[in-house]
């Protein structure tokens, strides 16, 4: 039905949208994915799509084997993912570079440069290059509608998977998109044709598919010299400028007058019309986000060309970053900028971090982990020591708790690690006891065969599974432990304890999320353990269930203005006339009651109607 | 047809993307080209909402420059003060009456703002600086998450489009059950800046 709604001619789309509707009237019929900013919404709209299947998988690589058997079985398969979910499945990528595909396969990349959302900043472009798979890259909404289709059609045409690479602001922009085609009215059926030297990497057959990816790729340097997307803008010919992706508009914004060479195909790169477009110009840059990687190519080619000596190789790109860099390239004169209007000192603004949520699961045992951690806060002191546990940390909501005044938290690397780094720094020898935490959704992607390894290799890591209930993160999608597929029908969960256990953690616990007492014990007693434990902490997300608690309140005759509860780091507890307060359309009250159960002073409860 | 740089400012659960969704349509309907880019910066759990909207011929970056805004849509206090800087010199502010006090200003180290405040920070860059009393409007039309249509009301009589090509937008593409008090915020809102910009400059 929500593709009825998005197939207007003439729409605002984001690039995501863009993506799945491409897709679809491409005649996708399988698409996986793991979920990631800026990626996410991508397999939200395929999911409600009729006539394709899609799925939250565990994780990337999942996603990605799962879309490769499908194109093996003759269909249009694809895999979305974000940029470092590439690295999660760059196993299964390279694999599928190698063997080739028969149906389509497109591989979705939305990197996210300037880190909106993410742990680390990469160019996912080296990786197309790297894996020897072509690349598109659309500059906007209606291109990546566009782009689908020839994607489909390049994988099938060079027996190849193609990637598809979106950044932050082509995927979450929106833009004027005429959707007109309509889905593909005949799709290929499955069927698995069996042919080992395609599908059976053993020494012998990779080998000669080897040789076949080189052939692959000298065959699509020809292709894409008229791939009609690659284009050139001409106007002055004083400066030539090449880019792609979102970096063309920016570089067409501000570049106004002159000739421009937008590039959509980015791996190959068309080098005739690089060349003729330099030969064109009298003096040639490139504009683009992240890495010097088309500066390079074109580079290669011999011709004169510079970009990051004035553009920045880090952070994303705007308007003023690109106006700056011309500037100081002397390729644009500086404007001067306008005077302030006023002389008085504005003051200081306080700034705006995002935080755990009033009611979020996560607060209660990361209160208790700094607690334990660190020596208690002193009410007067709140100067905090290192004192017991090292707490490795993962990738989700609860990594909010690294700032104050949870301040619970000593790693966050990547997906899953936070099992492995704490076994880590015990065989190392490190003498503090190590506490892993890691979500719900994390510990399916990737942090199972880490607790498999604390079993097998006898640690006494201490994992907690801050269980929510849902990927909250990205905006509460399904995983393995929900029960629920991403279409929303009800399927076969998880269960965490269960898998645990049959792990062979003997030391198995599920806590209330809201119950601090318990969460203190359990904690204090698996950390003095000598073998593997693991701590479930179950309570649902508050965004996700909306609970209806009744609201608490402070007496003010009873608060001591101590504000301990300040140390939760709630957002429905503030201070006002030196006293606690608690905004009640925010509480959730009954439905948490973690402020209640830390007042020193019993100041904290119900709103007594 | 005149290019119009819009930057909603906020912070979540205040309507901001719906605002600049239905503005980016409106435009779009109207004939403009049209580009909308959200930094959602964690909003959901208390981060800042920034929305650029764009309208014009032909539309290019997603983002507006730094120093290029015409319209400043501070949907909470505090954030409109934020992205002052991003206002051209004829700019324009149009600020909800809206108080979201950051954790970060619970200890009082850096106070939350007062209004005069941000007003000091806002006059920097421009001279027109209106606060809207936008939750009364939500107050009066039964709405409360009408404050949103307010500030599009509020911003409408600046701009060349008639209130019909706001509304009839809106009529379509809102659930029904919100279409009227929306509507009836929107023309409020329009109705609001009609009194106050002959006054131009002076916010009351």
């Amino acid at each position: 039905m929500a593709e009825e709604a998005i197939s207007d001619m003439k729409q605002l789309l984001s690039g995501n949208e863009a993506i799945a509707l491409g897709a679809y009237h491409a005649g996708v019929v399988v698409a996986a994915a793991y979920p990631g900013t800026p990626s996410t919404e991508i397999l939200q709209s395929i999911a409600r799509m009729d006539g394709v299947y899609a799925e939250w998988s565990t994780n990337e690589k999942v996603a990605l084997e799962v879309a490769m058997g499908a194109a093996y079985g003759g269909v249009r398969a694809m895999a979305t993912m974000k940029h470092v979910g590439l690295n999660v499945a760059a196993d299964p990528f390279f694999a599928v570079s190698t063997t080739g595909t028969i149906g389509g396969l497109v591989v979705v990349s939305c990197d996210d440069p300037g880190e909106h959302s993410s742990q680390g900043e990469q160019d996912n472009r080296h990786l197309a290059k790297f894996a020897k798979v072509p690349m598109l890259e659309p500059t906007d909404s209606q291109e990546a509608y566009d782009l689908m289709e020839w994607a489909f059609t390049i994988s099938e045409e060079f027996d190849t998977p193609v990637l598809l690479r979106a950044t932050t602001r082509i995927s979450h922009c929106k833009t004027v998109v005429e959707a007109n085609k309509e889905r593909k009215a005949e799709l290929k059926q499955a069927a698995f044709t069996r042919c080992p030297t395609k599908y059976v990497m053993v020494p012998s057959n990779a080998r000669p598919r080897r040789q076949a990816m080189e052939e692959r790729i000298v065959k699509l340097r020809s292709y894409v010299e008229d791939f009609p997307m690659n284009e050139i803008i001409t106007g002055d010919r004083k400066l030539g400028v090449i880019s792609s992706g979102v970096a063309y508009q920016y570089a067409r914004e501000v570049f106004k007058d002159a000739s421009h060479l937008k590039l959509v195909t980015t791996y190959p790169i068309p080098v005739n019309l690089v060349r003729r477009f330099a030969q064109e110009v009298e003096r040639v840059i490139v504009i683009e986000e992240l890495d010097p990687y088309l500066e390079e190519e074109v580079r290669g080619l011999g011709i004169e060309v510079t970009g990051k000596d004035f553009i920045p190789i880090i952070g994303e790109l705007n308007l003023e970053i690109v106006e700056q860099g011309a500037i100081k390239a002397g390729l644009l004169s500086e404007k001067p900028k306008p005077p302030l209007k006023s002389e008085v000192a504005p003051p200081q603004l306080p700034p705006r971090r995002p935080q755990l949520c009033a009611g979020c699961p996560h607060v209660a045992a990361e209160y208790v982990l700094r607690k334990l951690g660190f020596h208690a806060p002193d009410a007067k002191e709140r100067q905090l020591k290192k004192d017991e546990l090292v707490v490795t940390s993962d990738i989700g909501c609860y990594t909010l708790g690294v700032y104050p005044p949870l301040a619970a938290l000593d790693t966050c690397a990547c997906m899953g690690a936070s099992i492995g780094q704490a076994l880590g720094l015990e065989k190392a020898g490190v003498p503090n006891r190590t506490v892993a935490v890691i979500g719900d959704s994390t510990f399916m992607h990737s942090g199972i065969t880490g607790l498999v390894d604390v079993v097998y290799n006898q640690g006494n890591t201490t994992v907690i599974i801050l269980d929510n209930g849902t990927t909250a993160m990205t905006g509460h999608q399904g995983h393995p432990g929900t029960g629920i597929s991403a279409t929303g029908t009800k399927t076969q969960a998880v269960v965490l304890e269960k898998l645990a256990e049959g792990i062979g953690v003997k030391d198995v616990n599920v806590v209330d999320a809201f119950d601090m007492d318990a969460l203190e014990s359990t904690i204090k007693r698996c950390v003095a353990n000598d073998e593997p434990s693991v701590i479930i902490v179950r309570g649902p997300c508050p965004l996700y269930v909306k609970p209806s608690g009744t609201p608490f309140e402070v007496d003010p005759d009873e608060c001591a203005g101590c504000f301990d509860c300040l140390d939760l780091g709630c957002p429905a507890i503030s201070v006002a006339d030196d006293i606690a307060r608690i905004d009640a359309s925010v509480c959730v009250g009954t439905a948490c009651g973690i402020c209640a159960q830390i007042c020193p002073h019993e100041a904290i409860s119900e709103i007594k109607q | 047809m005149n290019d119009v740089n819009v930057l909603m400012v906020g912070v979540g659960g205040h309507g901001v993307i719906l605002a600049s969704d239905g503005m980016s349509e409106i435009g779009m309907n109207n004939g403009y080209d049209v580009k909308k880019s959200d930094s959602l910066g964690m909003a959901q759990r208390g981060g800042s909402v920034v929305s650029h909207v764009r309208w014009g011929k032909h539309v290019f970056a997603p983002m507006i420059k730094k120093g290029e805004v015409d319209f400043l849509l501070g949907f909470e206090q505090l954030e409109a003060a934020r992205w002052a800087s991003y206002l051209k010199p004829d700019g324009v502010a149009i600020v909800a009456d809206v108080v979201v006090i950051p954790i970060s200003a619970m200890d009082g180290k850096i106070p939350y703002p007062s209004w005069d405040e941000c007003k000091v920070v806002l006059s920097q860059y421009i001279d027109q600086i209106y606060l809207i009393p936008a939750t009364r409007i939500a107050r009066e039309v039964g709405n409360p998450r009408a404050v949103n249509m307010a500030m599009l009301g509020f911003l409408s009589a600046f701009l060349e489009l008639e209130p019909e090509a706001w509304t009839d937008t809106m009529r379509r593409r809102l659930p029904p059950r919100f279409v009227e008090s929306s509507v009836e915020a929107f023309l409020k809102g329009a109705a609001e800046a009609k009194e106050m910009i002959t006054t131009k400059g002076v916010e009351r």
